[in-house]
C-alpha cells in the first residue's frame, strides 16, 4: 500500500509546506530536543493532560505534542469547510425530522429500525423541535485524506466532540515557541473559536429566555478526563463550569447556586452523557444531572446542546445514510464522500466481509476511542478469527471498511523527521449561524506504521494551518 | 359514562428535606374516547413548572416544593365523560412512529417461556387483532391476579414463572410477548371504575395497547380479559411502567420516604 | 461565584493552613522529646501531640503505641490520616485543580509544586530526611501560596473566600496548639511555673515561629499570663486569636459589601471580635485556659457553619 506524503509528492515539496523545509533544515537536533522540552514544559504549566479511560497509571499525563504542524491550502480548506457545513446541516435536519413527522423514513430513503430501534434515539425528544432547529451544535467531523484531492469523512460526532483545547493550545504554543514562522508563513488564526461557541449558544436561548442569556458549561466532574477541556473553554468564553450539584430546578426554569443566591441559567452546554442528564427522565440513579431538567427543557425553560437524543445522527450504522441526508434535506451532491462502509447487518454485506477480513476495518457501532475495532492488515490469524466468532454472534452491531491509505505528515522522531499517519477532526458550530474557525485537531499516530491516531491508543496531536491567500 | 376520580398521593419524609422536584402524567389523554369535563392536579406547597405535550401524546407537567418539608400531597380530581370504543386509541396525536415501541427494556425483555407464550398463542394467525387477543388471552390464563405476590421492579419473565400478578405484571407480559412478536407494544396507566364484587379492583390501573395495523393503538387488559372500555380513563403510555410512571420524583435529603395512596373512582349518576 | 467554587477556594485555604500546622505540631513535639527530663511522671509527650491534632485513634488503630517514627509517618506522610501534610497538601492541590479557572497561574504553580514534590519526597527513602526538612519545607510552600495570593490575585470575592479559609482555620489551630500545651501536657498543677514548663512555653512559640517576636514585644521572663496575651489578645502577633478573628470579620464585611447583603454570619464575626476586644488575660485565666480554648473553637466553628450556610452550600432562598 502506498500513502500521500502531505509535505513531499512526486519528489517534490507540495507548496504549502515550502518554508517549513527550511525551517526544519536550520534546526539541528540539540535545537529541537531543547524545543521539544521546553512544549512539554508549557504544556504541564498550563495544566493540560489527558488521563486515558480504564488505563490507569497517571492521571497527569500528557498527550504527545509533535511541534511539525499540519498544513492546508486556503483552496483545499474552502472545499473541506463547504462540505463540513453542508454535512452539519444536513444532520441537524435529520434529527429535526426523525424526532418530527420523519419524512425521511416514511419516503424509504433509510430504514425506519436503524432509527427508531437504535439505543440513541431518545423517545422523550419525540415531537419536541430544540430552538433555531438544532440539535447538534458541535459538530466534530473526522476527516481523513489519502491523495492530493482525496478527502473522506470517516465518522460523524454529534454529542459532545472533546479536542478542541487542544487545536487552540497547539496554536498557543507554537506561537510564543515560533513566531517566526507566523510571520513567514500567512497562517489563519483559530483563537476566535471560543467567542464564536458562546455565541453560538447565545443564539439558542429558549424562548422564555428574554436578555442577555445566561451560558454555563455542565461538567461530569473533575475525575472526568476531558475535565480540563471543560474548565479551559468555560474560561475563554467567560462562563461558569458547573456541575450537576450546582444546578437546581425550580418552577419554570434551571438555576445555579452562586455565592449571591440562585441565578436563572438559560443555555447549558452539556458534557455529560444523555443518561445522565435528569434522573427523572432518564438513569434514576445518576447523580450528575439536574432532577426535573428535561421538563424545563421541553417547556422551552432552557436550551441543552447538544440536544439528548442527537446520538442517533452519528450512529456508525446511520453514517451510511448520511450522504443521503444530504442529498434528501438540501437536495445536493455530498461535497466530502463517506468511506466505503459494509452493513454486517445486511447479508450480501456480511458475506463480503467476512470473506476479505484480512484487509479490512471492522468497527463496533456503538464503540468509540479505537476500542473493539479490528485492522485486518495488522491483525494475527487468532484474533481474525475470534473477531469473527464476534461479529457472527451480533452482525448488527458491526460495519466494515477498506483499510484506508492515511495521508502522513513529516513528524518529528527519534532520527529527526519521519511521515506518520494523520486524520483531521474540525468543529462545525451551529446556531444562527453555521460556521467553523480554519483549522481543527490533526491526531497523529505516533507510532511507525499505525494507523490508529486514538490519544488513547498512542496518538498525539499537531498544530493544523490554513494558509491565508 | 360519567367517571369521577379523586386520588390523593401523600409522601411523608422522616426528616424534613431540603426540596422535592416531581414529573407528572395526570392529565387524561385526548382521543375520541374520552372527553374531560373538569381536571385538576394539584401539589401541596408546589410551584408549578413547564408543562408541555410529549411524543407519546401525554401532557407532562413538571412540579418543584421549596424544603425544608416534611410532607407533600399530590391531589388529583376530575370528571371524565367516556365512550366504548372497542380498546381502540382513535384521534389520539403522537409523535413516536410505533416501530420506536419495539425497543425492549429489562422489566418486559421477553425470554425463552414468553416468546413460546407468544408462538403458541399468534403462530400461523395472519389476523393482527384476532391474534393480539389470543395473545392477551393467554396472558390472563397463565398469570393469575394475586396482590402483593410481585413488587414494582418484578419483570415480565419473573411473574410469568411465578405464575402470578397485578395488573402491572400482566401488562408487561403482554408487551413482552408482542414485541417478540414483531408487534409494537406499550405500557398505559389509568384509572378503572369497577362495581362493587366485579374483578379485580385497582383503580388506579394499568393495561397495554398493541399496534395493529390498520386500527392503530388498540388496548388490551388481561387483568380484566378484555379491552378497555367506557369504564377506563387512559392518562399516559411508556415502554413500561417505569416509562409511564405517572409521578416521578425525586427528594433532596436523607430521610427515608413513606408513600401513600388512596384512589376512588365513581360512576356520575346521570 | 458559584458557591462550589468558593468552596473550592475555602477549603484550599484551610488544607494549607492544616498542613502547616501538622508540621509545626511535629516540630513542638521533636523538640520537647529532646529534654532529657521528658517523659518523667506524665504521658508521653507524643501521645499529646497526637491528641492535639485529634488523630491519637486512628494512629493506636494502625500503629499502636506512640513511637517518634511511626508518629512522623502518621502526620507528615500517611494519606489515611486527614489531617496529615501528605493528605492536606494532596487535598488543597485537588481542591486547586477543580477551581484551576478562579487560581492565577502563580498560585496553580504554588499549589502543583507542592503537590508534585510531596510526591518526590515520598519517594525517598526516610533515612535520607531529617524532621526538620519536612517542617519546613511544609511552610516554604505554604508561604509560596500566600506570596502568590497576595501578589497576584484580584481583590474580589475570591481572595475574600481564600482569606476567610485562612483565618479560620488558623483560629482553630492556635487555640489547639494552645491547648496541647496547657491542657494535654500540662496536667498536673504542680508543674505549673517550673522551669519545665517555661521550657515547654518556648517551644510553643519556636513552633509557632513566634519566639524572637514574643521577646521583642515582652521582654524578660517567659509567663503563661505573657504568652497567653501575646496568643490571643496581642494584635501584632499572626497568629493571635484576635488577629484571626477580626481577619475573618473584615472579609465577611468585604463580601457583605461586594454583594449588598449583609446576614447572620456578619454579625456572629462582629460579635467575636467585639468579645474578644474586650477580654483580659485575668478573665482568661479566671475562666480556665482550657475552657476558654474549647468555648472559642466552639464559637470558631459556628462561625464556619454560618459561612457554610450562608455562601458555600449554595441553599439559600
Amino acid at each position: 500500500m502506498t500513502f500521500f506524503n502531505e509535505m513531499y509528492h512526486d519528489g517534490e515539496v507540495r507548496p504549502p509546506y515550502a518554508r517549513l523545509e527550511g525551517w526544519t533544515r536550520a534546526m539541528p537536533a540539540e535545537l529541537r530536543q531543547m524545543k521539544q522540552a521546553e512544549a512539554e514544559a508549557l504544556f504541564r504549566r498550563i495544566g493540560i493532560t489527558f488521563a486515558v479511560y480504564g488505563e490507569g497509571g497517571d492521571p497527569d499525563r500528557l498527550i504527545p505534542f509533535d511541534m511539525f504542524p499540519r498544513v492546508f491550502t486556503q483552496d483545499e480548506w474552502r472545499r473541506l469547510e463547504r462540505g463540513i457545513k453542508q454535512r452539519a446541516r444536513a444532520l441537524n435536519a435529520f434529527l429535526v425530522d426523525v424526532y418530527g413527522r420523519g419524512e425521511i423514513v416514511r419516503a424509504g430513503r433509510i430504514p425506519g429500525q436503524l432509527v427508531y430501534r437504535n439505543a440513541a434515539y431518545e423517545a422523550a425528544m419525540a415531537g419536541f423541535v430544540p430552538p433555531r432547529g438544532v440539535f447538534s451544535h458541535i459538530v466534530g467531523i473526522d476527516i481523513v485524506r489519502t491523495g492530493p484531492n482525496d478527502f473522506f469523512v470517516l465518522e460523524d460526532n454529534c454529542r459532545t466532540p472533546s479536542g478542541v483545547s487542544y487545536m487552540l493550545e497547539n496554536r498557543e504554543i507554537m506561537m510564543r515557541m515560533f513566531p517566526a514562522l507566523f510571520r513567514e508563513n500567512r497562517i489563519e488564526p483559530v483563537d476566535s473559536y471560543p467567542e464564536r461557541l458562546r455565541r453560538t449558544l447565545a443564539s439558542v436561548a429558549p424562548a422564555k429566555c428574554a436578555g442577555e442569556p445566561t451560558v454555563v458549561i455542565l461538567t461530569p466532574g473533575h475525575f472526568n478526563s476531558a475535565y480540563y477541556e471543560h474548565s479551559f473553554l468555560a474560561d475563554l468564553m467567560g462562563v461558569e463550569l458547573v456541575e450537576g450539584q450546582d444546578l437546581f430546578v425550580e418552577g419554570e426554569f434551571v438555576f445555579m447556586r452562586t455565592t449571591e443566591g440562585p441565578k436563572r441559567v438559560d443555555v447549558i452546554y452539556r458534557r455529560i452523557d444523555d443518561g445522565f442528564l435528569d434522573p427523572l427522565c432518564f438513569r434514576p440513579e445518576s447523580m450528575l444531572g439536574v432532577p426535573g431538567l428535561m421538563d424545563v427543557y421541553r417547556s422551552g425553560g432552557v436550551t441543552l446542546a447538544s440536544a439528548p437524543g442527537a446520538g442517533v445522527a452519528d450512529d456508525k450504522a446511520v453514517y451510511v445514510y448520511v450522504p443521503e441526508m444530504v442529498r434528501f434535506y438540501l437536495g445536493e451532491e455530498p461535497i466530502l464522500p463517506n468511506v466505503p462502509t459494509w452493513q454486517c447487518g445486511q447479508r450480501e454485506d456480511l458475506a463480503h466481509v467476512l470473506e476479505h477480513l484480512p484487509e479490512l476495518v471492522v468497527k463496533e457501532v456503538h464503540g468509540s476511542g479505537g476500542y473493539g475495532m479490528l485492522v485486518g492488515p495488522r491483525a494475527s490469524a487468532a484474533e481474525i478469527a475470534a473477531f469473527r466468532d464476534r461479529i457472527l454472534a451480533d452482525p448488527d452491531s458491526y460495519i466494515a471498511q477498506p483499510t484506508l491509505a492515511l495521508s502522513t505528515v513529516p513528524t518529528f522522531v527519534a532520527e529527526g523527521l519521519a511521515p506518520r499517519h494523520v486524520d483531521l477532526r474540525p468543529y462545525c458550530l451551529v446556531g444562527e449561524r453555521v460556521e467553523l474557525v480554519p483549522g481543527g485537531l490533526t491526531r497523529v499516530a505516533l507510532r511507525e506504521g499505525s494507523l490508529v491516531v486514538n490519544s488513547s491508543q498512542g496518538g498525539g496531536v499537531k498544530d493544523t494551518w490554513v494558509l491565508a491567500e | 359514562m360519567i367517571l369521577s376520580v379523586q386520588h390523593r398521593t401523600t409522601y411523608r419524609y422522616d426528616r424534613p428535606v431540603r426540596g422535592v422536584v416531581q414529573s407528572h402524567r395526570l392529565t387524561p389523554s385526548v382521543f375520541d374516547g374520552q372527553r374531560t369535563l373538569g381536571w385538576q392536579v394539584g401539589l401541596s406547597e408546589g410551584i408549578r413548572g413547564g408543562g408541555f405535550r410529549d411524543g407519546a401524546g401525554d401532557w407532562v407537567q413538571g412540579w418543584s416544593v421549596r424544603g425544608p418539608v416534611g410532607e407533600i400531597v399530590v391531589l388529583v380530581q376530575g370528571t371524565v365523560e367516556t365512550a366504548d370504543l372497542s380498546g381502540v386509541l382513535r384521534g389520539h396525536r403522537e409523535a413516536i412512529p410505533p416501530e420506536a415501541y419495539l425497543r425492549e427494556t429489562a422489566t418486559t425483555r421477553a425470554d425463552r417461556a414468553l416468546a413460546e407464550l407468544g408462538l403458541e398463542a399468534a403462530a400461523g394467525l395472519a389476523d393482527a387483532l384476532a391474534a393480539a387477543h389470543r395473545m392477551c388471552e393467554a396472558v390472563a390464563g397463565a398469570i393469575v391476579w394475586r396482590p402483593g405476590a410481585t413488587q414494582a421492579a418484578t419483570t415480565a419473565a419473573e411473574a410469568l414463572a411465578r405464575g402470578e400478578g397485578v395488573c402491572q405484571d400482566h401488562a408487561h407480559a403482554l408487551i413482552a410477548v408482542a414485541r417478540s412478536r414483531g408487534v409494537p407494544a406499550r405500557y398505559v396507566t389509568g384509572y378503572l371504575f369497577a362495581a362493587p364484587g366485579e374483578g379485580p379492583q385497582e383503580a388506579a390501573h394499568a393495561w397495554a395497547e398493541l399496534w395493529v395495523q390498520g386500527l392503530g393503538w388498540v388496548g388490551f387488559d388481561p387483568a380484566n380479559r378484555c379491552c378497555p372500555d367506557a369504564r377506563y380513563i387512559r392518562i399516559g403510555s411508556g415502554l413500561d411502567a417505569r416509562g409511564a410512571a405517572p409521578i416521578r420524583g425525586i427528594a433532596r435529603g436523607n430521610g427515608a420516604e413513606h408513600l401513600d395512596v388512596d384512589v376512588a373512582v365513581q360512576a356520575v349518576q346521570q | 461565584m458559584l458557591s462550589r467554587t468558593a468552596d473550592n477556594l475555602y477549603w484550599i485555604a484551610r488544607y494549607v493552613e492544616r498542613a502547616e500546622t501538622a508540621a509545626r505540631l511535629l516540630e513542638v513535639g521533636a523538640r520537647i522529646a529532646l529534654l532529657p527530663s521528658a517523659g518523667q511522671g506524665y504521658r508521653n509527650e507524643w501521645e499529646s501531640i497526637l491528641q492535639a491534632s485529634g488523630t491519637a485513634a486512628g494512629f493506636a488503630r494502625k500503629y499502636g503505641d506512640p513511637v517518634q517514627r511511626n508518629i512522623e509517618s502518621y502526620l507528615f506522610f500517611d494519606r489515611d490520616n486527614p489531617s496529615s501534610v501528605a493528605a492536606c497538601i494532596g487535598r488543597a492541590r485537588e481542591n486547586g485543580r477543580i477551581v484551576r479557572t478562579a487560581l492565577t497561574a502563580q498560585m496553580w504553580d504554588a499549589l502543583n509544586t507542592a503537590f508534585q514534590e510531596m510526591r518526590a519526597l515520598e519517594r525517598r527513602p526516610r533515612s535520607e530526611m531529617e524532621l526538620s526538612q519536612l517542617t519546613e519545607w511544609t511552610m516554604r510552600h505554604a508561604a509560596m501560596l500566600r506570596g502568590a495570593i497576595e501578589a497576584t490575585l484580584l481583590r474580589n470575592d475570591g481572595y475574600d473566600f481564600l482569606n476567610i479559609g485562612f483565618a479560620l482555620e488558623r483560629a482553630d489551630n492556635t487555640a489547639r496548639l494552645m491547648d496541647v500545651k496547657y491542657y494535654v501536657l500540662l496536667p498536673r498543677v504542680e508543674f505549673v511555673g517550673s522551669g519545665l514548663d517555661n521550657y515547654q512555653w518556648t517551644t510553643l512559640l519556636r513552633a509557632m515561629g513566634a519566639h524572637r517576636a514574643f521577646h521583642w514585644a515582652y521582654r524578660g521572663e517567659v509567663t503563661a499570663a505573657k504568652i497567653a496575651h501575646f496568643l490571643i489578645l496581642n494584635r501584632q502577633c499572626p497568629r493571635a486569636l484576635i488577629t484571626c478573628a477580626e481577619a475573618a470579620s473584615q472579609h465577611l464585611d468585604r463580601l457583605a459589601a461586594a454583594y449588598g447583603m449583609r446576614g447572620a454570619v456578619q454579625d456572629r464575626a462582629a460579635r467575636l471580635v467585639a468579645d474578644i476586644s474586650r477580654l483580659t488575660v485575668e478573665q482568661v485565666f479566671e475562666e480556665g485556659l482550657h475552657e476558654y480554648l474549647s468555648r472559642f473553637i466552639g464559637e470558631i466553628a459556628a462561625l464556619a457553619s454560618l459561612v457554610d450556610d450562608s455562601y458555600l452550600s449554595g441553599d439559600i432562598w
